[in-house]
């Protein structure tokens, strides 16, 4: 179901708030994928 | 060559503009226009009489403290006004206009913009727009930072600055409470001239637009508020330029959120990228500095094996010489036992005088 | 004995004790005057004015001048100049204590500070259309990482080794979010600006200003980290280190090389910035004249003494210049904030601070330097601790 949305403070409440949570996962994330990529490194 | 080159830079310039346009369109996905159906008032400024009667009326429904003076004293307005903590509207004097000497008077307060630029401020969401129109605040959650009041391009919100421990925001909330009673806003109830009306916003301004059009000598012919600041819920018509009724013209039409999208938009790509880069610049140095090391280990290895090489050449040196001054010493040595033993034997001969070539011959062979 | 009680408290009683005494005293009385007569009976702070210095010189001076942490960090760390090294820990302690004072400030200056200290914000409703909820989770966040940066300092004085080790293992991820963390918050308290188009003044008042409050919080804290270490070399010399010794005229001089290029960029996207918004005409005013004091006195001439200083060698000349150009961060962020912001009010609504204002400033101020001189005496920050030398 599509949210309405009848101002654009209320767009942006909602987006950002959606951008917030991924941008916490990613900062996470982003920690275990360089070591990911990195763990058969000879150094 | 001037013509084609103004020609060309305006493209640029449409070519730009229709590229910032159309982002903003992408970007918000729609057109946003607000609640339907939301309410507003029309203020008719020149149908107020500066009774103050609203202010009464406002200070009554709102439960607000008592003012130092009366609102029937009219001295109060002969000095410029604004809204504070006690008082949520306010009525100003202006003598200004077409008919010099008569004064003008116009109402202020919350004009429930339809993108609260408060609302757009606030970091824990306390005021809302409501489906009514009216922006109300909850002060519950409020923790003081007054972004509001700097965000207010009407300068309207005030705060309690007396009190020490739970002082909150105060403004006009179009009386919100009254509003879902099906009850009229306490100033427009009470105004005894019509210079307020409340309804919806859309007939607002179908009717402010029909009061321009019958007496275009009455009225400047703008509504004000329709557009500013991306519209307001409180729309004003006015006989003379509204800047000399105390409203802003320079304001513009851009909602309050437009005017930060940007910024907030720019936030998760430097979340997402600058680590990114971050993590590059620092794998390059890395790598750099354990070439470097690298470098240095195979130099200085390098540089070992030179000396150890030179040692060894230095010491077999050092040994053949060795070598060399023992055999010079033994020869001398040889030498002077030769000579003392010579010696010796020459004696013995002088003093016996017999056989002196075969005791010479005995003494080298035994040394 | 009784000769060395005398000798004793005699020894406390220096200048600067004297000093920091009495202001400590009058914040105490400002302190309890804001919490009990509220921000009216220690502010000049109006329903016009609702922010004054407390916002203009302790939160936006103050994180500009703590940017010395995450510049100095980033240089050593993640671009590799290790040579840098023994300047990071300086560094991050005043980053961490400008940060910590910020926080301090904010308590003193929101209405509700119970309610921040419960992060409200982050906790009970999220405004996130706002920037100021951008800032005060970065500021959150980043005092934090400060916090564990600066850690193993105070663990290696505490003799903690293995908590002190983890933590010296995660210095480049603490690096590199303080970085993300830094390049958001400081660029975002500019934006905090860009919704009150109508307040600020056009010349301050940009499109750009997040990109501004960035840029000139990377000269803010090179310039920091060299008026800093001009005032420990002063005061804490006998505290340094050989190496710390050893490797500060090279700080010096290659801090001044970068202020200068970074002044060079900052002057030029501040032209381009009255371009953009076709400003030229307010520079024949006023506030076109007061405008050209901060972009030729503080931008212009400090890049130029810089490079000067730079080519020439002149220690002396990058120090004094530095000391110049932290005064012209703190001119800026007042302009943004105070001087420049209401210009279209009548004289008698524009704000002027109030005596307890500045006070409690000045008190918050004096704490800091309390707490360095405290952690710089006692903890490994102007030096190598010795049993932790061998490693980098």
């Amino acid at each position: 179901m599509e949210q309405v949305f009848y101002t654009l403070q209320d767009f942006m409440v909602h987006t950002k708030a959606v951008v917030y949570v991924l941008m916490g996962l990613w900062l996470i994330a982003v920690i275990g994928f360089w070591r990911f990529l990195t763990s058969r490194d000879d150094d | 060559m001037s013509i084609s080159r103004r020609k060309f830079l305006g493209w640029i310039g449409a070519a730009g503009l229709a590229t910032t346009v159309g982002c903003r369109a992408e970007a918000a996905g729609k057109h946003f226009t607000g609640y339907p159906g939301s309410g507003g008032v029309l203020h008719d400024a020149t149908l107020c009489i500066g009774c103050r009667v609203c202010e009464a009326a406002c200070n009554e429904v709102n439960n607000l403290p008592e003012p130092e003076k009366p609102f029937k004293d009219q001295a109060v307005l002969e000095n410029r006004r604004r809204t504070d903590a006690k008082a949520y509207t306010i009525v100003n004097k202006y003598e200004a206009g077409r008919d010099a000497g008569k004064p003008l008077f116009r109402k202020n307060q919350c004009n429930h913009c339809l993108e609260p630029a408060c609302a757009s401020a606030c970091f824990v969401e306390a005021f809302t727009k409501t489906p009514s129109g009216a922006v109300v605040y909850d002060p519950s959650v409020c923790v003081g930072c007054r972004y509001c009041m700097i965000a207010c391009p009407f300068e309207i919100p005030a705060y309690e600055y007396d009190n020490a421990t739970t002082p909150v925001v105060q403004k006009c909330t179009m009386c919100h409470p009254r509003l879902q009673k099906g009850k009229l806003p306490g100033c427009v109830e009470k105004c005894p001239t019509e210079s307020l009306a409340y309804g919806e916003r859309k007939d607002l301004i179908r009717i402010a637009r029909e009061r321009i059009r019958k007496h275009p000598e009455r009225y400047v012919d703008h509504i004000y508020g329709e557009h500013e600041m991306g519209g307001t819920s409180w729309l004003y018509l006015s006989g003379v330029p509204f800047t000399q009724v105390g409203l802003r013209e320079d304001l513009g039409v851009t909602p309050a959120p437009q005017l930060t999208k940007g910024a907030l938009g720019a936030v998760p790509m430097v979340v997402g990228l600058w680590p990114v880069f971050l993590t590059g610049v620092w794998a390059m140095s890395k790598r750099k500095e354990k070439i470097a090391s690298e470098e240095q280990q195979d130099a200085v290895t390098a540089a070992i094996e030179l000396a150890n090489g030179e040692a060894a050449e230095k010491l077999a040196a050092a040994m053949e010489k060795a070598e060399k001054d023992k055999e010079t010493a033994i020869e001398k040595e040889v030498k002077k036992a030769v000579e003392e033993a010579e010696k010796a034997w020459e004696e013995k001969a002088a003093s016996a005088g017999e056989e002196p070539d075969a005791g010479a011959q005995d003494e080298e062979e035994e040394s | 004995m009784s000769d060395h009680a005398a000798t004793d408290s005699k020894s406390y009683l220096t200048t600067f004790n004297v000093i920091a005494g009495i202001i400590v005293i009058f914040g105490l009385i400002a302190t309890i005057m804001r919490f009990t007569g509220g921000l009216g009976a220690v502010t000049n702070l109006s329903d016009y004015n609702p922010w004054g210095i407390w916002i203009g010189f302790d939160l936006l001076c103050g994180v500009a001048l703590a940017a010395g942490g995450y510049v100095t960090s980033a240089a050593c760390y993640i671009f590799g100049m290790k040579r840098f090294h023994s300047a990071v820990r300086p560094a991050i302690l005043t980053g961490f204590l400008g940060y910590s004072l910020v926080f301090l400030a904010l308590l003193y200056d929101v209405g509700r500070p119970f309610r921040l200290v419960l992060a409200y914000p982050f906790v009970v409703q999220q405004g996130t259309s706002s920037l100021l909820f951008e800032v005060g989770l970065c500021v959150a966040l980043y005092l934090n990482v400060l916090f564990l940066e600066f850690c193993p300092a105070a663990l290696e004085w505490l003799g903690i080794r293995k908590l002190r080790d983890i933590l010296v293992k995660i210095t480049m991820v603490l690096t590199i979010f303080g970085v993300v963390l830094s390049t958001l918050h400081q660029s975002s308290l500019g934006a905090l600006y860009l919704i009150a188009p109508a307040k600020l003044h056009p010349l301050w008042y940009s499109q750009y200003i997040p990109v501004y409050f960035f840029v000139s919080s990377v000269i803010a804290g090179l310039s920091m980290v060299l008026f800093e270490s001009t005032l420990a070399h002063k005061y804490f010399h006998h505290k340094m280190d050989e190496t710390h010794l050893g490797e500060s005229d090279g700080l010096t001089m290659g801090f001044g090389k970068a202020a200068a290029i970074v002044l060079a960029g900052y002057f030029t996207i501040k032209v381009i910035g009255i371009a953009a918004d076709n400003n030229w005409h307010h520079l024949a005013t006023g506030w076109g004249a007061w405008y050209l004091v901060e972009l030729i006195g503080f931008i212009a001439l400090p890049c130029f003494l810089f490079a000067m200083g730079v080519r020439d060698g002149n220690l002396k000349l990058i120090r004094y210049t530095a000391a110049w150009t932290v005064l012209g961060i703190i001119v800026n962020r007042l302009n943004v904030s105070v001087i420049a912001f209401n210009y279209h009010l009548p004289a008698a609504d524009r704000y002027f601070p109030h005596f307890w204002e500045i006070v409690t400033s000045v008190f918050i101020v004096t704490v800091g330097i309390l707490a360095y001189r405290f952690i710089v005496n006692n903890m490994p920050v102007l030096y190598e601790h010795p049993e932790y030398k061998e490693e980098h």
